[in-house]
């Protein structure tokens, strides 16, 4: 049974019962619509990013810095892009964080693993598809960023090219970590509540915004409006949707409600999970931070093997799919 | 009591630093409290605390807390012990 049926037999009864709207109607549809799935993804919202936050609690990144320094190449890239999914983290810890675990030793690209996968997994972006595309969708989504993060990290790491970070971070010593005090079950919970609350009144105006145009695509654009232009047989289509992307950082929570009604226009899947993972990975404002710690060339090579990875996916998910 | 507080905000100049200056402030304010907040947007300093993630409180050159912007109501109840 749909875990969420409940939910749809109340707005259902709210508003085909209470307001009087009819079933038949495009506004009665529309509305339905509307709040079914602005509740639903505010229930999902709320529960994957606590829980997310919760674990994060466990995670310093001083933490994940001992861990990762103590592993190898592969391994260490399937651990760096594992605690990536649990990490979100504000793209201007970027610099600190990679100064950091490079100079404790962490290899390059295990190093870039974890930064790819940080951002790429992105639990609004996750707790998003699964509300609008079911969990099979959602599940496909951080698996394929969590292996894009592996092997993008990992061919990094065997190009060497380490003389192409700035020279300055090989000389910078960081001070050992202040040991900041054993938390209990409350504090960790506040903490997640307190991250959850913040995250969801920073996302959510965007989340209805996406909804409403989407429900207005839903309701008044032609079917099949991409299936010509963007269809599997466009093989430009999956570059082009990445490079949409780049521009809209920050926004995968409007994003992804407008291209669930694009999907239903003829946007096949392999796109659509392009574009976000574009949307929420490639970000200009994260590269120009990068750009403190990498020299152009290394940052050209990062951004072109994740987009490539990215765009790669893309393609065999229309192929496949 | 009364003594002054070294407070340092450690950050690279994001919102999210802002915004741990404005609560922190508040914070100070609500207690009645002396203070001295010093803004440190330099990396190297940033991580001779060891700190890798942005931002963070410093008080009296001890790490309060790094990579998050707790309430001002927190910040009061971390604050309050000192």
């Amino acid at each position: 049974m749909d875990l969420f049926y409940p939910l749809q037999a109340f707005v259902d009864w709210l508003i085909y019962g209470v307001l009087e709207l009819s079933s038949d109607t495009m506004l009665g549809g529309a509305v339905n619509f509307f709040i079914f799935d602005s509740i639903k993804i505010l229930i999902l919202l709320a529960v994957i990013i606590f829980s997310i936050s919760y674990i994060r609690t466990y995670l310093s990144p001083e933490k994940i810095r001992n861990i990762l320094s103590r592993r190898f190449e592969f391994l260490g890239n399937m651990t760096a892009s594992s605690i990536g999914i649990f990490t979100p983290f504000c793209s201007c810890s970027a610099v600190p964080l990679f100064i950091g675990f490079v100079e404790s030793g962490v290899p390059l690209g295990v190093t870039f693993s974890y930064l790819i996968a940080a951002p790429l997994i992105n639990e609004v972006a996750a707790a998003l598809l699964w509300g609008m595309f079911g969990w099979q969708i959602a599940l496909l989504y951080v698996a394929s960023g969590w292996l894009i993060s592996v092997f993008a990290g990992y061919i990094l790491g065997k190009m060497k090219l380490e003389k192409y970070v700035e020279d300055y971070v090989w000389k910078i010593k960081m001070k050992n970590s202040q040991k900041q005090g054993k938390k209990n079950f409350r504090e960790r919970s506040g903490e997640a509540i307190s991250e959850t609350k913040s995250i969801i009144k920073k996302v959510f105006p965007y989340v209805l915004i996406g909804i409403a145009i989407g429900a207005l695509i839903h309701g008044y654009a032609p079917e099949n409006l991409l299936a010509e232009i963007a269809g599997k047989g466009n093989l430009l289509a999956v570059p082009i949707a990445v490079l949409i992307g780049v521009p809209l950082y920050s926004n995968a929570a409007g994003v992804i409600p407008i291209v669930s009604s694009l999907m239903e226009k003829g946007l096949p899947l392999g796109t659509a999970l392009a574009f976000m993972m574009s949307v929420v990975a490639l970000s200009l404002p994260e590269m120009i931070i990068l750009r403190k710690v990498l020299k152009i060339k290394l940052l050209a090579i990062y951004v072109a093997i994740v987009a490539l990875a990215i765009i790669f996916t893309g393609y065999l998910f229309n192929l496949i799919l | 009591m009364g003594e002054k507080m070294k407070i340092k905000i450690l950050g690279t100049g994001c919102p999210n630093c802002i915004e741990l200056e404005k609560r922190t402030r508040e914070a100070i304010k609500e207690l009645g409290r002396k203070s001295e907040i010093e803004k440190i947007t330099d990396i190297a300093k940033i991580l001779s605390y060891g700190v890798m993630s942005t931002p963070a409180l410093v008080v009296d050159e001890k790490v309060i807390f790094s990579g998050r912007v707790p309430s001002t109501k927190d910040i009061k109840k971390m604050l309050k012990g000192i």
